[in-house]
Parts: C-alpha cells; sequence; structure tokens
C-alpha cells in the first residue's frame, strides 16, 4: 500500500473517532469533574473552577461527596429504580403495539409499502414537545378520551389517567412506537416467505411457524428495537414531567429538577454520570446483540 | 406407433386402463384477479411416477404445484390424493412435501434442526428423530455437515439439505419447484441422475417443476408440457419428441422445422403434401387427413440428411438450398440451409468421425433429404 493510501485510509476512521472525541469524551469528562466539585454561590455555580492557576491544589479539592450523597438520599435509588421499571414496561409495551403494525407492513404489497413507511415517520415532521402536549388533550379527565367514551355510553365518570404511570406509558409507547416499528419491520421484510411456508408444509400450524420461524427471525429487529426505545426511556424527562403526576419518580426529572430548580450542578453532574453508567450495561448487550445479527445474517 | 414407450423401465401405469391415479386434478381452474394461471386442466398422475410439469414462466406449472402442496386454493375444480379430496385441508395436513425453489433452508438452524423440523412437528420419538436424521444425512452424502447452519454450505449442499428435509417426512409425493435451478450445469446434470436413484430407492411419487426442457427429459418418467395455463400434451420424452401432437408441442421441445403444405393425395396413411417451399413432401401421417387440408410436417434437426447430390432414392424427399450458418459444438456440427423459397432447415449431424466425409462451407450448394417417415404431421 501507497504511503498517500494508508494515510486517508487511517483519515477516514479518524474522522469519526476525533467527532466522538471532541463531542462525548470531552462534554463527558466535563460533566465528570463538576460532579466532583462542590457547590458554590457563585457563576458556575460550583468550586474548583479550573482556570489555570493553582491547579493541583485544586485537583486536591475534587472528591466523591457528591456519589455518597446518592447513595444516602432514598430519592435517587428509587428514582433509578422506577425509572427502569417504566422504561422497561413501556419497551414491552411498545414491543406488543409495533410487532403487529410491524408485522402488517412487511406483508403488504410492495406498492404501498413505502406509504406505510413514511405514515410511520410523519409524527416525526412534528415536534416531539408538541406531540406530547397533545395528549394532555387526549387524557385529561374533560379531555377527547373522556368524552367520546362517556358519550359511547362505555363509562359514566371522566377517566382518570393524566398525572399516573398510565399516561407516562401511553406517552412512551406513543413516542417511541416508529423506533421499535422500523427495524422489526426491516427483519421482517427481509425474511423470504417461502420459509413460512416451508414450515407449514412440514407440518406446522401458522401460529406455530410464527414462533419457530418468523419470530426468532425477526429477533434481531425486536432486540434493536427494544434498546432503541429503552435507552431513552430510561432518561425521558418530557413525557414524566408532561403527562406523569408528583408522584411519578423518574431520574430525568430528578436531574433536572437538582440542575434548575435546586441549582445544584456538582449532583446533578453525579446523577447523570450514574445515569450514564447504568445505561452503558445494556447498550454494550445491545452492541453484542447486533453482531451476532451481523454475523446470523451473512 | 412403435414402442415409443418408457425406455428407462418397464413401469407405464398409464397405459393401464385399470390403474387408479395417485393425484388427480379434476377441471383445476385458478384465477389471480382477471388472470387465469390454470384454466380447466385435468391431469393424472400415477403412484411411483416421476412426473414433470414443463413450461415457460408463467404457464401455471408452479401454481399447479402449490395447489397440490395447498399454498393456493383452486378457484374451482378439485384435487384428489390417493382418493382423498384435498380442498379445505391445511397444508400443514397434507402428505405431501414441497422442495422450495429457494430452498427455505431456515437460517437460524443446523442442517439437522432443519431436516429434524417436520419429524418433530409430527412429535416423532426424539431417538427416532435423530437416527432418520442421520439417515438422511447419509443419503444425501451430507454426514459431516450436520452441525453446520446453512449459510455455510455451498450451492449444491443447500440443495442437498432442502431435498432431505423434504423427503424425511416420506411424504406420499413430493413436489419440486425448480429443484436444480440454482445450480451450475455440470452441478445440475450430476444431480439429476441422483434425483432419479433417490426416487427409485425410495419409491417416492416426485412431481417436478421445470422450465428447463432437458432436465425434464432426463429425469421425468412422464413430462406434461403446460402453456397459458393448460396442458398441451403429456406423455413419455420419446413420445413428447418423436410424436408431437401439435406445432406448439414440437416447437417447445428441442429444435424442430416446420414445413407448411396442403394435402394432395392421401391413400391410408401415406399422403403428399404439396408444400409452400417449392418440393412435394411424402410422409406417414399418424392421424387421417383428407385432400386439400393445410397440414404441418414437422421434422427433427437430425433427421435429415444433407449431400452434396441430390439422394438416388427418388422415394425421399429432397431439396436444394444453400448452406447459410454453420455452428461446430463439439459433438455435433448444426446447418442452417436456405432454400430457394426463404424458408431456412434446421440440419444437425453428429461427429462420429474426426474429420467429416462431406466438409461443407458456408455458401455451398447443398442438399437436404429426408425419407417419409422421418418427420410427423401436424394438424394443429
Amino acid at each position: 500500500m501507497n504511503p498517500l493510501k494508508w494515510v486517508t485510509s487511517r483519515l477516514v476512521i479518524l474522522v469519526p473517532y476525533a467527532w466522538l472525541l471532541i463531542f462525548f469524551l470531552v462534554p463527558f469528562f466535563i460533566v465528570f469533574k463538576i460532579s466532583l466539585s462542590t457547590t458554590a454561590i457563585q457563576m458556575p455555580p460550583y468550586d474548583p473552577v479550573f482556570d489555570g492557576t493553582g491547579t493541583w491544589e485544586k485537583i486536591k479539592q475534587l472528591s466523591f461527596d457528591n456519589y455518597v450523597w446518592l447513595t444516602e438520599d432514598p430519592l435517587y435509588y428509587r428514582a433509578y429504580i422506577s425509572s427502569v421499571i417504566i422504561a422497561a414496561v413501556s419497551t414491552v409495551l411498545t414491543l406488543l403495539v409495533a410487532y403487529p403494525v410491524a408485522y402488517g407492513m412487511a406483508r403488504a404489497p410492495s406498492s404501498i409499502r413505502p406509504t406505510l413507511l413514511m405514515l410511520v415517520i410523519l409524527p416525526f415532521w412534528t415536534s416531539f414537545l408538541i406531540r406530547v402536549y397533545a395528549w394532555i388533550g387526549i387524557l385529561k379527565p374533560e379531555g377527547l378520551l373522556s368524552q367520546l367514551l362517556i358519550s359511547l355510553g362505555l363509562i359514566s365518570e371522566p377517566l382518570q389517567i393524566l398525572n399516573t404511570n398510565t399516561a407516562i406509558f401511553i406517552g412512551i409507547v406513543y413516542s417511541y412506537l416508529p423506533f421499535m416499528v422500523l427495524p422489526i419491520y426491516s427483519a421482517l421484510e427481509k425474511m423470504d416467505y417461502s420459509l413460512v411456508e416451508a414450515a407449514e408444509d412440514l407440518g406446522c400450524t401458522p401460529t406455530g411457524a410464527f414462533w419457530k420461524v418468523t419470530f426468532p427471525l425477526s429477533l434481531p429487529g425486536v432486540i434493536a428495537g427494544c434498546f432503541l426505545v429503552f435507552i431513552p426511556a430510561v432518561g425521558e424527562f418530557v413525557i414524566p414531567d408532561l403527562l406523569g403526576g408528583s408522584a411519578t419518580l423518574m431520574i430525568g426529572k430528578t436531574l433536572w429538577n437538582e440542575f434548575f430548580s435546586n441549582r445544584d450542578w456538582p449532583v446533578s453532574s453525579a446523577v447523570a454520570v450514574v445515569l450514564l453508567l447504568i445505561l452503558v450495561i445494556p447498550i454494550v448487550f445491545f452492541q453484542n446483540a447486533q453482531a451476532k445479527a451481523e454475523e446470523a445474517g451473512r | 406407433m412403435k414402442s415409443l414407450g418408457n425406455i428407462r423401465r418397464s413401469f407405464a401405469p398409464w397405459n393401464d386402463p385399470s390403474a387408479k391415479p395417485y393425484i388427480a386434478f379434476e377441471n383445476i381452474t385458478k384465477a389471480f384477479g382477471s388472470f387465469i394461471a390454470v384454466n380447466d386442466l385435468t391431469l393424472h398422475v400415477f403412484q411411483r411416477e416421476f412426473f414433470a410439469l414443463l413450461g415457460a414462466s408463467g404457464c401455471g406449472k408452479s401454481t399447479l404445484l402449490r395447489m397440490l402442496a395447498g399454498f393456493e386454493q383452486p378457484t374451482s375444480g378439485r384435487i384428489l390424493l390417493d382418493g382423498q379430496e384435498m380442498s379445505g385441508i391445511p397444508p400443514y395436513r397434507r402428505p405431501v412435501n414441497m422442495m422450495f425453489q429457494s430452498y427455505a433452508l431456515f437460517p437460524h438452524m443446523t442442517v439437522e434442526k432443519n431436516i429434524a423440523f417436520g419429524l418433530k412437528q409430527d412429535g416423532m420419538a426424539k431417538s427416532e428423530i435423530e437416527d432418520r436424521v442421520a439417515q438422511m444425512l447419509k443419503l444425501v452424502k451430507l454426514e459431516q455437515f450436520g452441525k453446520r447452519k446453512p449459510h455455510q454450505l455451498s450451492g449444491g449442499q443447500r440443495q442437498r439439505v432442502a431435498l432431505a428435509r423434504s423427503i424425511a417426512k416420506r411424504p406420499k409425493v413430493l413436489l419440486l419447484d425448480e429443484p436444480l435451478g440454482a445450480l451450475d450445469k455440470k452441478l445440475r446434470e450430476e444431480t439429476q441422475f441422483e434425483l432419479m436413484d433417490l426416487q427409485q430407492e425410495l419409491g417416492l411419487t416426485f412431481m417436478v417443476v421445470t422450465h428447463d426442457q432437458e432436465e425434464a427429459m432426463t429425469m421425468a418418467d412422464r413430462i406434461a408440457i403446460m402453456d397459458r395455463g393448460q396442458v398441451k400434451q403429456v406423455a413419455t420424452p420419446a413420445e413428447v419428441y418423436e410424436a408431437p401432437n401439435s406445432r406448439f408441442v414440437a416447437d417447445f421441445i428441442g429444435s424442430v422445422t416446420l414445413f407448411e403444405g396442403k394435402v394432395e393425395k392421401a391413400e391410408g396413411n401415406r399422403i403428399e403434401i404439396a408444400g409452400t417451399d417449392g418440393f412435394p413432401i411424402r410422409a406417414e401421417s399418424a392421424v387421417a387427413v383428407t385432400p386439400g387440408a393445410t397440414v404441418h410436417y414437422a421434422i427433427r434437426p437430425e433427421k435429415i440428411r444433407l449431400t452434396k447430390a441430390r439422394p438416388a432414392d427418388p422415394s425421399v424427399n429432397a431439396a436444394e438450398g444453400e448452406i447459410w450458418d454453420i455452428a461446430y459444438l463439439g459433438d455435433m456440427t448444426v446447418f442452417h440451409v436456405r432454400l430457394a423459397s426463404g424458408k431456412v432447415i434446421k440440419i444437425s449431424q453428429m461427429n462420429a468421425t474426426r474429420e467429416a466425409e462431406e466438409p461443407f462451407g458456408w455458401d455451398e450448394q447443398a442438399w437436404v433429404s429426408f425419407p417419409a417417415n422421418a418427420g410427423i404431421v401436424l394438424t394443429s
């Protein structure tokens, strides 16, 4: 290989890594450093601030006290556990809604598939915030859903959905549905339908063929979809803030409160770092699953 | 007609009026919207027969196979298998198995699991399944590959796994949809013979769909030639080649030259045709024709002689022409001879010796000749 080619081939890899380094790793270290600081009534509201003077002295001031604090106040680990549970339940619910949608799309005539795909992506054309706001109008006691059900005679009292975990589940399922539908659809669409026919030909009922052939082959899509929903849902802030009640504990909301209401940057930074560590584990699993899927898909 | 029967073995239940068909398609019509894929088709296949459905793509042959497998429902008509009416029986309860054109091997399962799949559905005992899988792997010579996944196999190996999987359940009928279509020519030829041996060994009824006439001729006991949802002729390979029943079949199978003409004289089966190509044709007709009728005389390239001079025997049909094209294929040479009428005649000569006795060159004058019984008179 000639030297120029070698340099350009390295450069191609270097650019994205440099991007990640600058825009991910460096901010992470800044946040990490803030989490080791103490609050102070100044701008920025923490101490010490590295400005090139007395650096060594300042490094000695850093401590893990904020992390110790997170373990001492039950609010934080409750918020973490509650977030993970809400995210996990929402992920399962999203899967249950998304799978039939993706299946229907993949089995639809190929001429209308692009339209169906567009319809799935269409909500992204409106602001996420506005769409979540719109759900308040639907879910509130005097909202559209209650009115509709009352007028149909299905219920007599208005529904108390808004400000409950149910509203959060609805919000997350609605908002993250495309992230689940698309990977499952792409897995199902690639699948050769004659595999299902072969399974039936060999004595499988249609239900049996689904569980023995279709579902296992769509599993990489299911796994990808679950992670794409679970990971952002854990740290979700807007949906619990707008649709959830005061009793709803989610780490994203806690973080926001620490940062903006309490103006405690160091503690909220510690919360963020721990959240990241919690999410790194499923991300690593996700990466592994992806690599395996690629291996199997060859 | 002399014995243009089955040259492979003495097996001809279709000539036995008392034999009961094993598979019966009766007045089957299948429409997809306004498109008629299969049109009022009746076809009988006998037990242990190796039966081929041959036709161009879109002729309805695959649809017919899929109706027998249960993937498509006939619009009208009925299918009987071993005397049992098949309509309403879903694919998973039919005693037939199919080998798919794409093989449809389950990519997430090993070769063994693929073969065992159908057996497990039947609730066969585990030890019995293991024995059967081992037996199948041996049959298709893949003993070493049981633990591999389909994507770790070559095309030919995958084809054999698909075959093993489809015969593992010992179906009453094995359906093969273009079974050799994805293999290269040499492997295809080898596999044709393997399939024939396997069919003999297992005593199963095979029904194969193919567009490759050589494949159908090699393997099948009988061939059904299909066109636009209908069967044009059902006969042994030798019959469809030597005694086609129509111009379509004559033209579809192998190479042929068709002469058109009016019947001039008819005495018993010996007739004389006033050909439109400038020379009279004496022929033997298997079907009764009346003078004045327009008929076609079909003749295969290898049954025509090419000579420099007119043959001495005045009873043979002969015409003079110019050598228009020569294609040397090694085992034989194909000549295109152009008559004065503009008609181009295809002639093939075996290259039985390394040097031709009478070598021909381009643009030379030559005589084509053939005896009366070399070709066949077609009225449709």
